[in-house]
Formats: C-alpha cells, structure tokens, sequence
C-alpha cells in the first residue's frame, strides 16, 4: 500500500471539485434550459476549444489535471492545444491536422469501444 | 348522421363499441391500472430481435384478442384503421399484414386512437357492418424515433413525458347494446408556438382546449353533462394547462377531468416525470380501463379527447414549432 503515502491529496480533491463541476454546469443546462443533450456536448467541446486557444483552459488543466481534461471541455481543449502546437511545428496546414492528431488516441478508443460494447450487450429500458 | 355546429358530427343511430383489447409493457405492468390490461408483458422485446419488431408483434396480438373476444370472424370485419408514431406507421402495417382486412393506415400521432374511432363510427353508419380500431407505441421505439436512442443514456428533462409502451384495439359496430359513439367532434391544427419536445403537453394543451371548447358549443352541452372527461396524453402539466385554459374560457372541467397518462402510472414510484404519453396511452387506458367502466356502467356519459403532437424529429431540430391535434368521442350507455 505504499502508493498511498504517494498521493497527492488535495490534487485529487481539486480534480474532483473542478470535474464535478464542469457536470454541475452540464445539470444546469438540461434542468433549466431548453437545449438537447447533443447540443450541450458541442457547446461543451466548442467552449474548451475556444478557451484552450486563448490559452485560459491551460490554467485549469494546472490545477486540476484530470478533473479539466477528462470532460467535453478537455477534448475541446486538446484540440486546440493540438492544432497550436501542430503549426508551430508544420506551419499552417497542422491547423486542419493537429487537433485531430492530438485528440486521435480519445476518437480511436471511443470507436473501438463502442464497436465492443455494441457486441456484447442490448440496449434495454432503464428498470426502476 | 347530421352536421352540428363548426364540427361536431352526431349519429342517427349511433354505431357500438363492441369489444376492446389492449396489451401493455412492463412499466404499464407495474402501474395502477394493471389489472385492467389483457396482457401484460415482462420485457420490452417480447423475444423479437427489435422494438419495431415487437410493437408490431404488440398491436397484431391485441388485434387478434379483440377479435377472438369479440366473437366475430375475421372476414365478417369489413375495414380496419391503424396507425402508430414509427416513420410511415410501419408498426401498424407491418403488425397487420396477414390480417386480410381493408386496411386504411391513420396518423394522427397521439391522437389516432380516437381518429380511428371517428372514421370508423362515419362508416358504421354508412356502409360497414364491423370496423376495426388499433394503435401502438413503444417507449424505446419512439425515443429513437423523436428523440435521441436509448443507447446514448440521456437524461430526460421533468416535462418529458414517458411513451407507453402497447396497443388499444376496438371494433366498431352499425349495430350493438352500446357503449354507443353519439357525437364525434375532429379537431383543427393548433399551434400556439411550443418548441421543446420535452413539452409536448404543453404543445397539445390548446388544442384539446380548442376541440373540447368546439364540442360543448356544437352540442349544448356543458362540462357537468359527462360522468368524465378524458384526454389522451396531455401529462401532468399539460392536464393543468388544459383546466386552467378551460377555466378561463368559462368551462370548469376540473370536478370530472382527468387524464390517461396521469392514470397509467403511478407518479411517486414510477419516475416518468409528466406521466405517460403515445398512441398506446389513449388507445389502452380506454381499451382497459374505461371501457370496462362503461359496460359495468360506473361511467355512463364520457367525452374522450385523444391529443396529438404532429412533429417529427426533422422539424424539431430545424426549429420549428410543435401543431397539436385533438379529437374528440362522445361515448355513451
């Protein structure tokens, strides 16, 4: 049980304040507003995408860590942060090539995933 | 069979309801008014490989009970009405492909359940000896059908509504000891502007308030005249609406009004926010539950109103607002 003297408390308890809520706002927006679940998640990835490109994400991601990344926000965020770096490193065409390269391991896994959930279960109605 | 007023038909010799049948799912199953359905199912399946599959399997079995309850051989049914909320209401003609009997597919979305009965009752008495009446949805089928599918786990707003998952089927005879249909009232298109297909109570509310309105003034009569007044699936908000509108107007139905997706579950248990709603709610309720309460004679006057929602999934993500329907049954003993 060593590992356990080498947490890092309050960075947990700060991942899980922020990741909370970042959910907290989502609840938000489905009680209170007319928006869909799909458009809240665009919102969510747009809005980390915009506030990862203006540089204001990165502070979050410093002090959360998992609790910024893991949300929509965080791919929203990753995507830019990956398109930056691409044209620093490209020039202008890894505006269309890094964000995708970056965020390419979170697409792949999600798809492959899904494809194995697909295989071995069946959707059914929530039971009360 | 004589024009009253703006809308209202009235028969010469008001067509019977025979018989009725309804078979529900497994939320229905543990709701209030279990004990009146013909069968109730423990899965949403019913060993089909898909929804659509089993709501079809859901209406062509309900068909065949009211048949077989009935007593009246297949060929002697001269027409049947159907319909459902799948795209190009494949569960009512798929779910009745075998069924050899004139088939005239109905969409009225929630409301066709009593659209069928008024077709049906205009050619009782014209032309038809038996004619038979289904509707069917399904929770699962629906969501995918009008909202996002089952599998993306999304949380449903309070003023969502809970699709009911079965069929109402009804024959309609020229001749019969009753419950008789006296009156039926069509409704217009009403659309007040309601976008949110979370709300569809909302978005029917004025059109129920619109048919009932028009059926008091083609006919004279007042709320107080019916034992109830029932609508199809307007849900706990939308029923306040509707009593509060109708109470502005200068009806108060609140003394006699209930209805069916208030009844079909239970509100403290069962987690379906504004109630039921869907072709099947009107359709089995009425074939479960009324009915049996018209032939036990408790209810000996009711006005049913089934209400409908005519969106789809296209219109509401371009935007646009949601039309209501609603028809009205005078049913009398």
């Amino acid at each position: 049980m060593d590992f356990l003297q080498n947490v890092d408390w309050t960075q947990l308890l700060r991942c899980f304040v922020v990741g909370g809520l970042i959910c907290v706002i989502g609840q938000i927006l489905i009680d209170k507003t007319k928006l869909t679940p799909a458009r809240i998640l665009v919102i969510f990835v747009t809005t980390g995408t915009i506030l990862g490109g203006l540089g204001i994400y990165q502070y979050l991601v410093d002090f959360a860590g998992a609790g910024a990344t893991v949300p929509l926000t965080g791919f929203g965020y990753n995507l830019a942060k990956g398109a930056i770096e691409a044209v620093k490193e490209t020039g202008i065409i890894g505006a269309f090539t890094g964000g995708v390269k970056a965020a390419a391991g979170g697409i792949a896994a999600a798809v492959f995933f899904g494809y194995i959930a697909s295989l071995i279960s069946k959707p059914k109605m929530k039971k009360q | 069979m004589k024009k009253l007023g703006k809308q209202t038909i009235k028969f010469d010799t008001p067509p019977s309801i025979l018989q009725t049948a309804s078979i529900v799912g497994p939320k229905e199953a543990n709701g209030p008014l279990a004990k009146y359905f013909d069968q109730c199912l423990d899965d949403e399946f019913w060993d089909e490989k898909t929804w659509e599959k089993a709501e079809s399997k859901i209406i062509k079995e309900t068909v065949n009970t009211v048949i077989s309850k009935s007593g009246i051989p297949f060929e002697k049914i001269d027409y049947c009405f159907a319909g459902d909320l799948l795209n190009q209401c494949i569960s009512s003609s798929f779910g009745l492909r075998e069924l050899n009997i004139p088939f005239f597919g109905v969409f009225g979305a929630c409301s066709t359940f009593v659209e069928s009965l008024c077709l049906a009752s205009v050619f009782a008495e014209s032309c038809a000896n038996y004619i038979l009446c289904a509707t069917s949805s399904h929770f699962c089928s629906a969501e995918k059908q009008f909202r996002f599918p089952l599998e993306l786990g999304n949380q449903r707003p309070q003023s969502a509504q809970w699709t009911v998952t079965g069929a109402g089927s009804a024959i309609v005879a020229k001749c019969g000891n009753g419950p008789y249909i006296t009156h039926i009232t069509p409704g217009k298109i009403v659309d007040m502007g309601i976008k949110d297909a979370n709300s569809m109570g909302a978005a029917m509310a004025p059109a129920a308030l619109d048919t009932l309105i028009t059926h008091f003034k083609d006919t004279g009569r007042k709320p107080s005249y019916y034992d109830v007044i029932v609508t199809g699936d307007l849900g706990y908000v939308g029923k306040e609406i509707l009593t509060e509108l109708a109470k502005s107007e200068g009806y108060d139905i609140k003394a006699n009004y209930d209805d069916c997706g208030v009844l079909i579950f239970d509100k403290n248990t069962q987690d379906t926010h504004s109630g039921g709603s869907g072709c099947a709610c009107c359709g089995s309720v009425f074939s479960g539950y009324f009915f049996k309460q018209l032939q036990d004679k408790k209810i000996k006057k009711m006005l049913l109103i089934a209400t409908g929602a005519l969106t789809n999934a296209t219109t509401t993500q371009q935007g646009e607002s949601i039309p209501g329907i609603a028809h009205a049954v005078s049913i009398e003993i």
